[in-house]
């Protein structure tokens, strides 16, 4: 097995003062819209549930609800579709803030797509996502009953989500129709159900890449430490970095791992996330880098490339 | 290197601390198909560097292959993200796109052009504060155009630039500009919409986009980005009276009792006076928890958790208010744009969601119709999708409100069907029509219950449907008989019946029967709660009317009897000539031969008339009455 490096976490306590800055305004109106569509969820649902995928997005949706329904905790339980092949960081890092801030964390395995074997090396990413992410979230949400999702999705992530509806309605087969949305209007949301049906909802629809990691900077949210330069085993792989995070991955022949100073702009699970080459090592170096950056925070995922309009594709198949 | 280094950092690198602050404009593109809106969109994202390498290549790559550019870069290929889009060149639903410059960041909605894509073309333009509007030169303003425009003028939308694209199809002719200008200026007019800028475009070459065009020198007004950075949009909400719709009550623990919510205008300090609305009980403001913490004061936009002096009764859909009394009633004058392919139909009652209310709502009147390209005002009976109007509404509960003119969260409202759960419209109120405090509500100590008891029977409604000879009246008025019998006390409505007396004024419109069974359900519902058994025979061919007569009495108080003889018996039976009449064709729209009935999906009883004779299927209900404790 590999030896990981010990990644210390950033002391993000220790930032300097002078460089929270006053992006306030606008900061504070995505926040109050993210608030007032997280307690829309909480009052119209029977039995709503948030989606936490560890990932920065999540933090922040997390921090949302904390602050929405505070001093209460939030209405609703997480769910964490866990494929066994995160990071064993991102792991580690759900688990501790789910007993600091004693919310109750629900963690979904597709059991039938693990008896079967499915990996994300020998089955592919299209496959692997399909059994191990999609499947595995209709299954959890079926088996508990929710009726609304709430995810960290973003309208600037991708185009096909820069289409959709905050309040995005779900047939009772978790399809999205995107030619036949239902109209949005001003803040009012209609979230009728008939039985079976759901809705998912994004409460960062308009954030963007660059808000979400202002809103960290700002607000202090703790985020995994992979989203931070570290010196990491890497192996370069179909034109991208994948870190070997543990035995499983097999190495081809040639493929020696390397440590390099890497960091990842999105997580997921191990084998599909490329990583890149940083030194940015503090969340106002992060910042900084970002608005230099020349290419999307999906350049690195594997499984938006499969083919054209997969996200599209995979979103009306019940994919997040 | 294919995979992705990140940039070198530069110490020269300033960060944005000066930038931070940059407001927030949100504006829409429309206009008809292919006047150029999405090209226009990608063109501005384009422009403004906010596309990054990876989606360039992308961009360059399905211009190639999907593109309608000849292989030049195709822009509206950064906005219409759909498959079908891509595949058909046109934009079905409305995206939202990011951009900034050094003055302002940017939220665009760009929306489609075909009418019948209204509905996602309002739902773009419900949150902007401008609109740019696109037409061709070619074209010039059209009905699409007209359309759109009214659209924005009702939803308040006072800024336009007007984007007369396409100028390189026309030799860049300054005079052909000034026509189409002028022909707009005057419907903008004539609209309310009072601050218009006009600029000449060429979306795909960027003309007059964030670069002056040199090839129109006789244009010496801004381009559109410098119009878009340096208009002045602000309307301040949070210097109207203070309203905050309740959303949702935070009792974590007995000692903390908190109204969560986003304040819709005005301003609050802790110790104010409120009043909390409709039921104008008066308190104070205790604490006002933020997101950033406990503050003294909130303003409009901040989402909040405010704790109160008293303990009273708050629950969602209350408004907290300061200062003057907003609007209470439940009957009110709204401007309806129609969305549902379902046409209105007054008399039905949709689901209304207005802030954080719902309530049951009927359409009584529809008092005109806007005839799009006059912008006349005609009489008309129904709004078909795309369709606007002016509309009396009459709600089941007072709702508390403003004029959508004066508060757009508390003005603004969206109808919901109760059967296909679809949006059928979005509203803007104008008015109130009568103030709630005109009603008194008897509040009677001889109540249903007390009345059921003395009857020793549970009041209910058996809600006879079926097609015409299907037997309903017959059996119906057995079962009347049969209750007389057993000492309980009903009453039979049947359809033909009341039609000679309180339904006598109408006739076999879709609106008239629409009205003819929701007097039916009314009067079903105060024998109900007179503590009597009601049997309503009536053909009721609609799901949506029948589940609205359900809803206007009490869980477990409506049995749907489906008499569902089939069609072909209740034809061969014709008691009174009716199919014989209708197949002739002197009588239209008769239910099951030209017009449609659809039947309960889950009745609680089904009798199949052919099957099962009068007295079994007597029976059968008295089983189900006395089974299920009714009697």
């Amino acid at each position: 097995m590999l030896e990981c490096p010990t990644t210390t976490p950033p002391a993000l306590a220790e930032r300097a003062e002078g460089e929270k800055f006053h992006a306030a305004s606008h900061l504070r109106r995505l926040e109050a819209e993210s608030i007032h569509i997280l307690r829309e969820t909480a009052a119209e649902f029977r039995r709503p549930v948030m989606l936490y995928s560890i990932g920065k997005d999540s933090s922040v949706l997390l921090h949302l609800a904390m602050k929405a329904f505070h001093p209460g905790k939030p209405p609703f339980p997480l769910l964490h579709v866990d494929t066994t092949w995160k990071f064993r960081e991102m792991i580690a890092f759900r688990d501790r803030r789910a007993r600091e801030l004693g919310v109750d964390l629900i963690v979904h395995t597709n059991n039938d797509g693990l008896s079967q074997g499915i990996d994300p090396f020998t089955h592919g990413s299209a496959r692997y996502t399909d059994v191990m992410k999609t499947q595995a979230l209709r299954q959890a949400l079926d088996l508990h009953g929710f009726d609304a999702a709430i995810g960290g999705a973003r309208r600037d992530e991708e185009k096909s989500r820069a289409k959709e509806r905050i309040f995005s309605h779900r047939s009772a087969a978790h399809r999205w129709d995107p030619k036949n949305q239902r109209p949005e209007l001003w803040s009012l949301y209609n979230t009728m159900l008939a039985p079976g049906e759901s809705m998912r909802v994004f409460p960062l629809s308009n954030w963007t890449e660059l808000d979400v990691w202002d809103y960290i900077l700002l607000e202090d949210i703790p985020i995994v430490p992979l989203y931070l330069a570290a010196s990491r085993p890497v192996v370069e792989r179909d034109g991208a970095l994948i870190m070997v995070d543990d035995e499983r991955m097999p190495l081809l022949a040639g493929e020696q791992p390397r440590w390099r100073s890497v960091r990842f702009r999105t997580l997921g699970c191990y084998p599909l996330s490329g990583a890149t080459v940083s030194t940015a090592a503090t969340l106002p170096e992060i910042v900084r880098e970002m608005m230099a950056s020349r290419t999307s925070e999906r350049q690195g995922r594997m499984i938006d490339r499969d083919s054209p309009a997969s996200m599209e594709r995979k979103k009306a198949e019940g994919y997040f | 290197m294919s995979y992705h280094e990140a940039p070198t950092i530069a110490a020269s690198d300033a960060p944005r601390l000066d930038q931070d602050d940059r407001p927030t404009l949100r504006f829409v593109t429309c206009g008809s198909v292919d006047d150029g809106k999405s090209t226009l969109v990608g063109r501005l994202l384009y422009d403004s560097k906010t596309l990054l390498d990876d989606q360039l290549d992308a961009l360059a790559s399905e211009s190639r292959t999907v593109g309608t550019t000849g292989g030049d870069l195709d822009f509206a290929l950064l906005v219409d993200g759909l498959q079908a889009e891509r595949e058909q060149g046109i934009t079905i639903d409305v995206a939202y796109r990011f951009f900034a410059t050094k003055l302002r960041r940017f939220i665009v909605a760009d929306t489609p052009g075909h009418a019948q894509y209204t509905r996602n073309m309002a739902t773009g333009a419900s949150n902007a504060d401008l609109a740019v509007v696109l037409v061709d030169a070619r074209k010039g303003v059209i009905t699409q155009t007209r359309r759109h425009s009214h659209i924005l003028s009702l939803l308040g939308i006072h800024h336009v630039v007007l984007a007369v694209n396409k100028m390189d199809l026309i030799g860049f002719d300054g005079d052909r500009f000034a026509s189409i200008t002028a022909e707009y200026l005057t419907m903008a007019g004539q609209l309310g919409i009072s601050q218009v800028q006009c600029i000449p475009v060429v979306a795909p070459g960027g003309d007059n986009i964030v670069a002056a065009s040199t090839r129109m020198p006789w244009y010496t007004g801004p381009t559109v980005t410098a119009y878009l950075e340096s208009v002045d949009v602000s309307g301040d909400v949070s210097q109207r009276p203070f309203r905050l719709p309740v959303q949702w009550v935070n009792r974590p623990n007995a000692e903390f009792r908190g109204f969560c919510g986003r304040i819709a205008s005005g301003t609050i300090a802790a110790g104010d006076s409120i009043a909390v609305r409709p039921s104008g009980r008066q308190t104070r403001i205790a604490r006002i928890l933020t997101p950033g913490g406990e503050r003294d004061r909130a303003a409009a936009g901040e989402s909040v958790t405010l704790t109160l002096t008293d303990e009273i009764d708050v629950s969602r859909g209350d408004v907290l208010t300061a200062g003057p009394a907003p609007q209470v009633s439940d009957q009110l004058a709204a401007h309806l744009v129609w969305f549902d392919d379902e046409a209105m139909v007054a008399g039905r009652r949709y689901l209304l969601k207005c802030g954080t209310a719902s309530t049951g709502a009927v359409i009584t009147t529809l008092e005109h119709r806007i005839a799009i390209d006059t912008m006349a005002h005609e009489d008309a009976a129904t709004l078909d999708a795309n369709q606007i109007g002016y509309a009396h509404l009459s709600l089941d509960r007072p709702l508390v409100f403003e004029a959508y003119r004066d508060n757009r969260d508390m003005g603004s409202f969206i109808l919901v069907d109760p059967i296909s759960h679809r949006t059928a419209a979005a509203g803007m109120i104008d008015l109130s029509l009568r103030r709630a405090t005109d009603i008194h509500w008897q509040r009677l100590a001889v109540d249903k219950s007390v009345r059921a008891r003395l009857k020793q029977q549970r009041p209910c409604v058996l809600w006879f449907t079926g097609l015409s000879g299907a037997g309903k009246s017959t059996i119906a008025d057995l079962v009347d008989r049969r209750l007389a019998e057993l000492g309980r006390h009903a009453a039979l409505l049947d359809g033909d019946n009341l039609r000679h007396g309180i339904n006598r004024d109408l006739g076999f419109s879709n609106a008239d029967r629409a009205e003819n069974v929701r007097r039916t359900a009314e009067i079903a519902a105060l024998f109900v709660d007179a503590g009597m058994i009601a049997l309503v025979a009536l053909i009721s061919p609609f799901r949506n009317e029948r589940e609205l007569a359900r809803q206007r009495v009490q869980a477990g108080e409506f049995i749907e009897i489906h008499v569902a003889t089939p069609l072909a018996e209740c034809e061969r039976r014709d008691p009174k000539g009716l199919y014989r009449k209708a197949r002739s064709g002197a009588l239209p729209a008769f239910t099951g031969i030209d017009h449609p009935y659809e039947a309960p999906q889950a009745p609680e009883i089904t009798i199949d008339s052919s099957e099962l004779s009068t007295d079994a299927a007597c029976e059968r209900i008295i089983r189900y009455l006395r089974d299920n404790h009714y009697l």
